[in-house]
């Protein structure tokens, strides 16, 4: 117990600033009203939802959970139900064989909600493409709001997408 | 023995049987021809059992029937194409589109009195790929687990025919984004062995530097999450921390955190300079006596060892059976390790150290990481400090079609193999990639026998297998 202690203590706190949203990768126009998107800033519950990825986006999504990033501290954390989450965070190519639950999952999600996908396969730039198994982007089964590409995108970049999805949009937009 | 079974369209428009199958004197490829109609094989899976889902996986997706099986289900195909539209046969267009029909899959049934049944997935409650377990069970403890994956499908094989050799290097190095170097080089090493290619060394040193960087980056991962799992949340945020540090130097060092595209048939795409080398060298000098620490915190914590030992079990006798393979076979007794039985630069010089245990249970599987990751760090500061001088990539050798090549690495999580046949002007004609999750997802239904129903998620992460891998 001493050692375990002592670690924690030698480690400190290694957190780093939280990125800020980015209104570039916005796909739909807001479609939440200001009020309640404040009211998902402080708390937001996210499902993730890996609809056929390679498990590459899985890695930093798990790393964005990491103490560096530190995702809790800005009240936002994933959730084991679509049930309870406010965002569903979904990495692609959405392949044919889930493309079924990955609709079911959305709609099980209580409105209002959002969804954010992941990855260059989730944008629908990703090498799998649309084949007889692959539906490609995200947005060919679900709704859309915000969608980071990279392959797979960095744990800020993930992090930048979701504070946009939560960010009431510029006035004027 | 190992193996893996893919047939596939001859080019005289009949079928062969492609078995890959390892006995101590290497990899032996077995090509059995067949017929034209109603093309058909004697089952393997009494001899192998884990031949069993490869066969389900080679009638979904070419119509190749393996007869006496004890299994008929389907395995790869749900409801997105009907049965009797083979995705793999040349004259499939890979654009097609059918309409969703339902999977209505046959699960075993478990009947008796007090059995219930637990189906979770493919949505899972945590950050994981997909898939479905059916599990019944009496009170707490697991009676039987009966997976079903397939869910993350997405028509790898056919793609790969779209492609050409240098190409394919991207989507192999895809096949599952975890290990994606052991991929990319058994590409490499296939591209390399049908083109008559050969890499420079100093390209097949930086391959080992690459590969072993990989194996530490998943241990430590999944080492945090055991940590986790067990409720020693310190063990996933020390763990974390570390490998995070690890990614950073990859991509300040080699432009990718998780080293995607670094090797390419022919060489690999980036060097390694002097001063680089120094860093990653100091870099794991710190590393190595932080999870030397970790280890000792581990090893002395109670709570965390109660639940490691004895938990998820495969004893070295159903390792054997069932052909166990990768760090969970070494677990389990299995010493098999590709660096070592079958040693290719630059591993032949370094004499890498095989990391065993033989209680096969979550503790062992913890302990072998841990041996594996000290042996990585050495294995990196031989492989620089032999570093040859010259150039890290050849293009490649310009070939005729039909001409074959195996790629066979031992990633982190197990042996990866790639067959390939080459088509005119340096394209596929077939490529089949196997993960080591082939062989080890059976091997989970057994270990999770009698354990607890919370255990799962600590049994499944010790292994910590790949659904995109084997999902194709």
């Amino acid at each position: 117990m001493y050692r375990l202690l002592r670690q924690i203590a030698k480690t400190g706190i290694i957190t780093e600033p939280a990125p800020q949203s980015d209104e570039s990768l916005r796909q739909l126009e807001q479609r939440m009203d200001e009020a309640i998107l404040k009211h998902f800033g402080r708390s937001l519950a996210i499902r993730h939802v890996d609809a056929g990825s390679c498990n590459g986006c899985e890695l930093e999504i798990h790393a964005a959970n990491s103490a560096y990033y530190n995702l809790e501290r800005l009240g936002i954390k994933f959730v084991a139900s679509p049930r309870h989450a406010d965002m569903l965070l979904v990495t692609g190519p959405v392949s044919r064989n889930m493309e079924e639950a990955l609709r079911r999952t959305y709609e099980a999600t209580p409105e209002p909600k959002l969804v954010v996908a992941i990855g260059d396969c989730g944008c629908g730039k990703g090498i799998f493409g649309e084949n007889y198994a692959s539906c490609g982007a995200v947005s060919n089964v679900i709704p859309v709001d915000v969608a980071v590409p990279g392959c797979p995108p960095d744990p800020a970049a993930i992090m930048r997408a979701i504070l946009t999805a939560v960010t009431t949009a510029a006035k004027g937009r | 023995m190992r193996e893996s079974t893919r047939a596939q369209g001859a080019p005289g428009g009949g079928y062969a049987l492609h078995l890959a199958l390892a006995p101590p004197a290497g990899l032996l490829w077995l090509s059995v021809p067949l017929a034209r109609e109603d093309p058909g094989y004697p089952s393997i899976a009494d001899l192998y059992p884990c031949a069993s889902r490869m066969q389900r996986a080679a009638y979904d997706l070419l119509g190749i029937h393996a007869r006496d099986s004890a299994d008929h289900r389907k395995w790869l195909r749900h409801g997105a194409w009907p049965d009797g539209a083979f995705p793999l046969r040349k004259d499939f267009d890979i654009a097609s589109r059918f309409a969703q029909a339902d999977d209505g899959y046959a699960f075993v049934k478990v009947e008796g009195e007090g059995v219930h049944e637990i189906p979770v997935g493919p949505v899972h409650a945590g950050i994981i790929e997909p898939g479905h377990f059916r599990f019944s069970i009496v009170g707490e403890k697991i009676l039987r687990l009966e997976e079903r994956l397939g869910y993350t499908h997405k028509g790898i094989e056919k793609r790969f025919e779209t492609m050409t050799l240098e190409e394919g290097a991207r989507l192999a190095g895809r096949v599952s984004g975890d290990s994606t170097v052991a991929y990319a080089w058994a590409w490499a090493m296939a591209v390399e062995g049908a083109t008559g290619t050969e890499p420079p060394p100093r390209a097949t040193a930086l391959r080992g530097v690459l590969l072993e960087l990989e194996r530490i980056a998943n241990h430590l991962g999944d080492l945090g999450y055991l940590g986790n799992d067990v409720a020693l949340s310190f063990g996933f945020f020390q763990f974390w921390r570390l490998k995070e540090d690890l990614l950073r130097l990859n991509a300040a060092l080699f432009g990718h955190r998780y080293l995607m595209d670094r090797i390419v048939p022919g060489g690999v795409s980036v060097d390694l300079p002097r001063e680089a080398a120094a860093r990653l060298l100091e870099q794991l000098e710190q590393l190595e006596a932080e999870v030397a620490t970790l280890k000792s915190i581990y090893d002395e914590h109670a709570g965390a060892q109660d639940r490691f030992i004895m938990t998820g079990q495969v004893t070295p006798e159903l390792a054997e059976r069932l052909d166990l393979t990768g760090f969970a076979g070494r677990a389990s007794g299995m010493w098999h390790d590709l660096r070592v039985d079958h040693a290719v630069a630059p591993y032949a010089l370094a004499q890498p150290a095989i990391a065993t245990h033989t209680r096969g249970d979550v503790a062992a599987r913890v302990s072998v990481r841990f041996d594996e990751v000290a042996e990585s760090v050495r294995l990196i500061r031989v492989f620089l400090r032999e570093l040859p001088a010259g150039e890290i990539r050849v293009p490649l050798a310009a070939s005729p079609g039909g001409r074959r090549g195996v790629g066979w690495v031992e990633g982190w999580r197990g042996e990866v193999l790639i067959a390939l046949e080459t088509a005119d002007a340096n394209r596929i004609h077939r490529a089949h990639p196997h993960d080591p999750s082939w062989q080890n997802w059976p091997l989970l239904e057994h270990a999770v026998m009698g354990n607890i129903v919370p255990d799962f998620p600590l049994i499944n992460k010790s292994f910590n297998l790949s659904y995109s891998g084997q999902d194709l």
